[in-house]
């Protein structure tokens, strides 16, 4: 395990996030928190191993708590939605690691800044997330579609995301895909209903 | 001197074109519908159901339609209707028990999550059909196979399989039992 | 009669200074057979040389990890085989790494041998392939490729034998491997595993030597040591550049603490050097196998309350040094059944990110033989 005090002792916005054991850094200090873990000699933390798009939608819970009057009251916890991208960085000169950075942004407007001029390894995986989940990354120098084609329009990772209407015929639909079928066939039942 | 590096290769090349007339670990090809198939024992493909009887299949199939299977596959390739019988009470079998073969992709996770013993993998092939819809739908009819089949094709597991049932059979167990025809 | 007609006239050599070549584009892939799969390379040609390369992929991309984060963790398991097919078992193994992570699994003695035993072979089969492929490449065709196959094939057979598939094995699981080996499982690996250096030695005569080899590999698509670590490469191209890091020593992961074998590096970080670097690691591979063949313990196979575990909310990043580079697995559990997030640090995708680095300035046949010296398997590259 990495002491993580003289980064947060250095670089006060950063928080630190106990249960995953992660960094979490504002936007704007993203390139010097990353240039100043490459270079300073305690870290030298030079390669960006994996860099991952996380989303996560709005929750509401609704719990019961017992009122001293012997009451229920309904309490209603919402839970925002947010959009992060994840960085794990290790050290190849002196081979420890990792330390996580995180990125946190708003699912609405999600932008984040690009460590690819500090890590040319994050460039491919950078645009991945683009890709997948349009989160739009400041100063990258390339930053396309990878892995869909161009004329794509949605991010289908989002958790959110509606796949297209595009149904084909197979003989034993059930569940989801059932209910798809029978837009597409309405009188038609499935041959698994109609052999038995 | 140049082109010594060429023709060190030339001589294995040669070895090897050679030797293969002599040695059979240089010539490994199988003249496959000649010399038949080179299934191992463990060799998995599609999964197939298993019945006890001979003579009842449908009578003595081991699965109670719990559905796990169903629920486990990962490409979702299984359905499964459960009988009822007069009265509308769950008969623990299944009516329907139908495998999309064109998905399934032979992962054996049904098998493995099967508390009945009674889904297994077959070792079978040679598999065709004009049809490309209905064809690839195996049916509950298809699907039923002896376990004097399984323990052709996979000795060592349906011995094991077998000796588990009766160590089960002994003891009260909770669960239930494969009902009678 | 004019003395002009007689005398020998004077002619203008075209000198060619003023001849302009435009810089032609062409789409390589994704049809190419030297593409290894569909895979495209937008080029620009000036003359016979690259000046401009973009590598465009994604034609075989099925989402990958939104099918994982709609199945449950086991149900994701088989679809690990189908990343890089030539190595389902390492595939297998770093997910089952990162799963026993998050949740704190704990896998028995044997199981890990096995587990050791299987990637080592593994890395021998993909090597042997993949050394022979880079042989088609550079226009041996096909006649060490097919001696690399036969000897993957004894390989195969192995995985068949044990886990009931060739390739798509879905052989490890949760807190240790789905069966226990076959009896004479274990015998059979020794003599392939014994068999194994002869076919090397062969290989090696055979190549290595090579003048045609020797012209086209040396000096050809050079990786400079500081570029490769900043790019994130990893496997043998990364010390093929000369970086000592590979995982096994690095991170120890499962027991590879208790085998003694040595990391190879170059010292160039050419073609050459990544054909090497995978002919010797091949041997320390063989190694490897030797040891764990000959202190496997009995014991128990696999955890069976890793069955039906039910994470708890966590995150996990498990990695394993994958026969083409680091293979990692990022997970993020929310409680439920199925994971969160599921992400895959796909080695063979990010070395690609050197490619257009390692091509310019060469010819366009070179940066065939660059593309095959960096392994990349097209499964895992577009996901």
């Amino acid at each position: 395990m990495i002491d993580l005090a003289p980064i947060l002792a250095k670089f006060p916005p950063v928080k630190h996030d106990a249960a995953a054991n992660a960094l979490i850094v504002p936007q704007a200090l993203a390139l010097e928190v990353a240039k100043w873990l490459r270079d300073d000699p305690a870290y030298r933390m030079d390669y960006a191993s994996n860099v991952a798009g996380v989303d996560t939608l709005p929750v509401e819970k609704k719990t019961k708590v017992k009122q001293p009057d012997g009451t229920d009251k309904e309490i209603v916890t919402k839970k925002p939605g947010s959009m992060e991208v994840v960085y794990h960085l290790y050290s190849m000169a002196l081979k420890h690691g990792p330390i996580t950075i995180k990125q946190v942004t708003t699912r609405e407007n999600p932008v984040v800044t690009s460590l690819t001029p500090i890590y040319r390894g994050a460039e491919f995986q950078e645009r991945e997330a683009f890709d997948l989940y349009g989160i739009q990354f400041e100063g990258h120098p390339d930053l396309r579609r990878i892995l869909m084609w161009d004329e794509f329009k949605d991010f289908p990772m989002r958790k959110d995301y509606v796949e297209p209407d595009d149904y084909e015929y197979e003989p034993t639909p059930h569940d989801a895909v059932l209910a798809k079928a029978k837009a597409h066939y309405p009188k038609a039942s499935t041959s698994t209903e109609a052999a038995s | 001197m140049l082109g010594i590096g060429i023709l060190k290769g030339m001589v294995v090349t040669a070895k090897n074109f050679f030797g293969s007339f002599v040695n059979k670990r240089l010539l490994p090809t199988i003249q496959y519908p000649e010399a038949g198939n080179s299934v191992t024992l463990f060799s998995r493909n599609i999964p197939f159901l298993v019945y006890d009887n001979d003579e009842d299949p449908l009578g003595t199939m081991r699965c109670v339609a719990c559905k796990i299977c169903e629920k486990e596959c990962p490409p979702q390739c299984i359905y499964i209707v459960m009988e009822k019988d007069a009265n509308g009470k769950p008969a623990k079998r299944p009516k329907v028990f139908d495998i999309d073969i064109s998905v399934c992709m032979g992962c054996q996770i049904c098998v493995e999550v099967c508390p009945f013993e009674s889904i297994k993998m077959d070792s079978t092939f040679e598999l065709s059909t004009p049809d490309r819809f209905e064809g690839l739908l195996l049916k509950r009819e298809h699907l039923l196979k002896s376990n004097t089949y399984f323990h052709k094709i996979h000795p060592d597991e349906a011995q094991e399989v077998d000796d588990r049932l009766a160590a089960k059979q002994k003891k009260p167990a909770p669960t239930p039992s494969t009902p009678a025809a | 009669m004019s003395t002009e007609t007689i005398a020998p006239r004077e002619y203008q050599i075209y000198s060619g200074d003023d001849l302009r070549t435009n810089v032609l584009e062409i789409s390589m892939g994704p049809q190419h057979p030297s593409t290894h799969g569909v895979f495209r390379m937008d080029v620009s040609l000036d003359g016979e040389t690259v000046v401009k390369l973009k590598p465009v992929f994604g034609y075989l991309h099925r989402n990958h990890e939104k099918i994982a984060e709609t199945t449950s963790y086991l149900g994701s398991m088989p679809y690990t085989d189908r990343l890089d097919y030539f190595c389902s078992m390492t595939n297998n193994w770093a997910y089952a790494l990162a799963v026993e992570k998050m949740a704190g699994l704990a896998v028995p003695e044997r199981a890990e041998y096995i587990r050791v035993i299987m990637a080592e072979l593994t890395r021998l089969q993909n090597h042997a392939s993949l050394v022979g492929f880079l042989t088609n490449d550079l226009g041996a065709s096909g006649t060490p490729l097919l001696y690399a196959i036969r000897e993957r094939e004894h390989i195969l057979d192995l995985f068949e034998w044990a886990s009931g598939a060739r390739m798509m094995c879905n052989y490890m699981r949760f807190g240790g491997v789905r069966n226990d080996l076959p009896s004479g499982w274990l015998a059979q690996c020794k003599k392939v595993v014994d068999d194994f250096p002869a076919f090397m030695d062969e290989f090696e005569t055979l190549l290595t030597g090579n003048e045609i080899i020797l012209s086209r590999c040396q000096n050809v698509g050079v990786l400079p040591r500081d570029l490769a670590i900043n790019a994130s490469i990893t496997g043998p191209c990364l010390r093929a550049s000369g970086v000592d890091y590979d995982l096994r020593k690095v991170d120890k992961y499962g027991i590879y603490d208790r085998f003694d074998f040595k990391v190879p590096l170059g010292s160039v970080g050419d073609c050459y050097d990544r054909f090497m670097i995978r002919l010797l690691e091949m041997r320390e591979s063989v190694k490897i196998l030797k040891q764990a063949l000959a202190t496997i313990p009995e014991g128990p196979v696999n955890d069976s309350k890793a069955r039906n575990f039910r994470p708890k909310p966590a995150e996990a990043y498990g990695r394993i040094e994958g026969p083409k580079g680091e293979l990692g697995f990022y997970l993020v559990s929310d409680g439920t059944p199925k994971p969160h997030r599921y992400h895959v640090r796909p080695p063979s995708f990010i070395n690609l990110t050197v490619l257009e680095d390692m091509c310019l300035g060469q010819k366009i046949a070179d940066a065939v033989i660059v593309l095959g010296s960096i392994d990349i398997v097209l499964g895992e590259v577009d996901r």
